[in-house]
């Protein structure tokens, strides 16, 4: 697919932006400031659509392409708005042998979206993890910062979810 | 440095041979003439090992190295012992060349690079004979939006030699490497197509594509439909750089000029007339410097800028819109050409204009696009119908069936057929620089000087700067001007001008380094000739001994050109003129988006 045209998310006028220049200026050397200055912005505006490119492009110089390389590149990225929520499945072996996928099942059931989505309401982002690192608790699952272990009981589930709407809330 | 000073004894295949300190590997067997496969590897552009098939048996200290290093980026060492052909670099450079096989296309027969093609000439000579690994293949795009490159990823191999000479030779980086691991696709941002992103269709990326992924859009059938239907006029015109590399397309060393066996095969082609852009290379000068010497005179917008390179426009309008009325009003000799053959010649030949048909031969994938520009028009009459390259006129020419190693010189038809010296030297850097001032020179001293080669604007650097001092208005008076090649290096004129470190009267800017000579449109040369031969200066050194070779070496010296400003235009930059020879120029957005709130998607 050739995309001929790509809609700004986000208004000129956003005092992200501001930020951003002044995060990339504070930097001395342009040299490795593509990779950083992603990352900021990412923080920034929790993801990084092509109208964030051409702003970093235009104050440091690297392309648009090579910027949209990196930001391909690594999977931390995003391009599309994020949910305010992020939901990490751990998907290692230990949670997997353990019931991880009832535990995936369960939440694609619930919130109505697959791996990699985020809802409608972009209350949450759903993604499966490599490795938490705490196969002692598996199944794994995290919301945020917050982890919840030992979901051997799927039931659960949609009230923990619950519990993040109404924070939103 | 001769062979006996080379500090450093190196031995490939049981050879002693010298080297230099910081040389690799792959340089030194190659000017020895050991052959080692290489499809990632573009000398001085992209040193990378991706590839792999470049790799050898190592030995430093008697100590074998680990694996097989890749010979691109493996320095040479005191004492290092290569081995290219063993069983296991043999086995090894198959295996590598079957794995790119996975995942390309593989329709040679069909291809465009059948022939030209490095991968398939490698997967040839390293016996190649089957390829184990079936399958899934990536996603294929196919961008063929822009009238000038087609991206095919099929049959892409990420070597990522389009990527380097974008970024390294224009300083554009349109291509990047997107995505990860299998998915690896090269392309411009957020999957848009070439021709809606910062590309100026200059075709270096063509030009460094081992394979098809990368080339130009082609109107051949199109040209063949116009030959054949009887109501057409199909009147073709070829640019200065054309004759310097169509050779090439037939077997001839590089540069062999082959201006007069070129007409020849136009006409055996089929087309009604065949013209040299020469002859609008000599008119643009004529309206060029006038114009330019207007500027200096009125007050004018100064330094004036070249305008011949549609790849240059393209880039002026989207990185500096604040030089665009530097740029001069004329347009390019192609469109020059165009319009005049469907006036004047038209009208001296009792020719109904609508039936005409005008292509063009070009050294250039970027003209293609300029043809298309809305403004290159005249009463509804586009000045040009079709831009070919000198690749798809190779093309052409065996598809005729013509045996162009057998014709006989021809020359190219009147009216506007006689160019001048000063034309031929157009199709490279500093040429166009050199022939205005071959005729300000005179204009303004009212001689014939005997002196007219300006050296200092000649020769493959990126910039030159030179000066000459010719009387105006009765005052000896130093004129400025800077040549520049590659639009990274107009690019870094442009910030000196703004900056007012670099004050000048006129800037030549040709798009590809090395001017039209090196264009995205001229008969491939491999990264193996590469290594040892800078194709440019045989085919500069083409134009250059076919300038020495006219009579009439200077552009107001063509007596055709003479007959058309008497019997048509009336006089340089006039009104005629203008209507017919002259565009403007408007800023060009690239990775243009809805604005914020206008998204109904």
């Amino acid at each position: 697919m050739t995309r001929t045209s790509h809609c700004k998310t986000i208004a000129d006028n956003d005092p992200r932006y501001e930020e951003l220049r002044s995060f990339i200026h504070s930097h001395e050397s342009k040299d490795g400031i593509a990779m950083t200055a992603l990352q900021e912005a990412q923080n920034l505006f929790g993801y990084l659509p092509l109208e964030v490119h051409k702003f970093i492009s235009k104050e440091t110089g690297v392309p648009i392409a090579e910027l949209y390389g990196v930001t391909t590149f690594y999977s931390q990225f995003n391009t599309e708005p994020q949910g305010q929520h992020q939901i990490q499945i751990c998907m290692g072996t230990a949670c997997y042998v353990k019931g991880a996928q009832k535990v995936l099942d369960k939440v694609v059931e619930t919130l109505g979206v697959e791996v990699g989505m985020t809802t409608p309401d972009q209350l949450f982002t759903l993604n499966a993890a490599r490795c938490l690192g705490c196969c002692g608790l598996a199944p794994v699952m995290m919301i945020d910062d917050d982890v919840y272990a030992n979901l051997d009981n799927v039931s659960e589930i949609p009230a923990i979810l619950d519990r993040y709407r109404k924070d939103t809330k | 440095m001769s062979e006996e000073t080379k500090k450093i004894t190196i031995t490939i295949n049981d050879r002693e041979l010298k080297a230099d300190p910081g040389e690799t590997v792959l340089q030194v067997a190659h000017r020895s003439g050991i052959n080692i496969p290489h499809l990632c590897y573009l000398k001085d552009i992209n040193e990378i090992a991706a590839c792999r098939l470049c790799v050898a048996e190592v030995e430093v200290n008697g100590r074998r190295m680990r694996g097989l290093p890749a010979t691109c980026v493996l320095k040479v060492e005191d004492g290092m012992v290569v081995r290219t052909n063993t069983k296991a670099v043999r086995k090894a450079v198959r295996f590598n060349l079957e794995l790119i096989l996975a995942n390309h296309d593989m329709n040679c027969p069909t291809c465009v690079r059948n022939g030209t093609c490095e991968l398939q000439k490698l997967a040839r000579e390293r016996g190649v004979e089957g390829v184990r690994f079936g399958g899934i293949k990536r996603a294929v795009t196919i961008d063929e939006l822009s009238p000038s490159i087609v991206r095919d990823s099929s049959k892409c191999i990420l070597c990522g030699r389009c990527v380097s000479t974008c970024e390294k030779i224009q300083g554009l980086g349109v291509l990047a490497f997107t995505n990860r691991g299998f998915n690896t696709e090269v392309g411009p941002a957020f999957d848009f197509s070439m021709r809606d992103v910062n590309c100026i269709y200059c075709g270096q990326c063509i030009e460094a594509c081992p394979v098809a992924a990368l080339r130009e859009r082609r109107y051949i059938d199109d040209v063949w439909d116009a030959i054949d239907d009887p109501d057409k006029v199909v009147v073709v015109q070829t640019a200065p750089a054309v004759r310097a590399s169509l050779g090439e397309e037939f077997g001839y060393p590089i540069g062999t000029p082959v201006t007069g066996k070129m007409t020849a095969a136009l006409r055996h082609i089929g087309f009604d007339y065949v013209f040299d852009t020469n002859f609008a290379a000599d008119l643009t000068i004529s309206e060029e410097a006038t114009e330019l010497l207007h500027r200096i005179t009125t007050g004018g917008v100064l330094p004036m800028i070249t305008s011949c390179s549609p790849g240059w426009i393209r880039y002026c309008e989207m990185y500096h819109p604040d030089f665009l009325p530097n740029l001069s009003t004329c347009k390019s000799p192609q469109n020059m050409m165009g319009a005049i053959i469907k006036s004047y010649f038209a009208d001296v030949m009792d020719i109904d204009p609508e039936t005409i048909v005008v292509v063009s031969i070009m050294p250039c994938t970027s003209k293609k696009s300029e043809a298309i520009r809305e403004e290159m028009e005249v009463d509804g009459l586009r000045d040009v119908d079709y831009s070919l390259t000198t690749r798809e006129l190779g093309d052409m020419i065996k598809q005729a069936g013509i045996d162009f190693d057998t014709l006989e010189d021809e020359h190219p038809d009147s009216v506007l057929g006689d160019y001048t010296g000063a034309a031929v030297i157009f199709g490279t850097t500093g040429g166009v620089m050199e022939a205005a001032l071959r005729t300000a020179a005179d204009v303004l001293t009212g001689e014939d000087l005997p002196s007219f080669e300006y050296e200092a604007v000649r020769g493959m650097e990126g910039i030159k700067q030179a000066s000459v001092t010719v009387p105006l208005g009765g005052v000896p008076t130093e004129l400025k001007v800077v040549v520049c090649s590659s639009v990274k290096h107009a690019g870094e004129v442009l910030d000196a001008v703004r900056k007012g470190e670099l004050s000048c009267h006129f800037i030549e800017v040709m798009a590809c380094p090395g001017g039209c000579i090196h264009g995205g449109g001229q008969s491939y040369v491999s990264s193996t000739e590469r290594m040892s031969t800078d194709p440019r200066l045989a085919r500069a050194d083409a134009l250059y001994s076919e300038d020495e070779r006219q009579v009439l070496r200077k552009s107001h010296q063509n007596p055709e050109l003479i007959e058309l400003i008497d019997k048509f235009l009336g006089a340089p930059n006039s009104d005629v003129a203008h209507k017919y020879l002259h565009t403007h120029y408007a800023p060009r957005p690239f990775y243009a988006q809805k604005e914020f709130g206008e998204c109904d998607d």
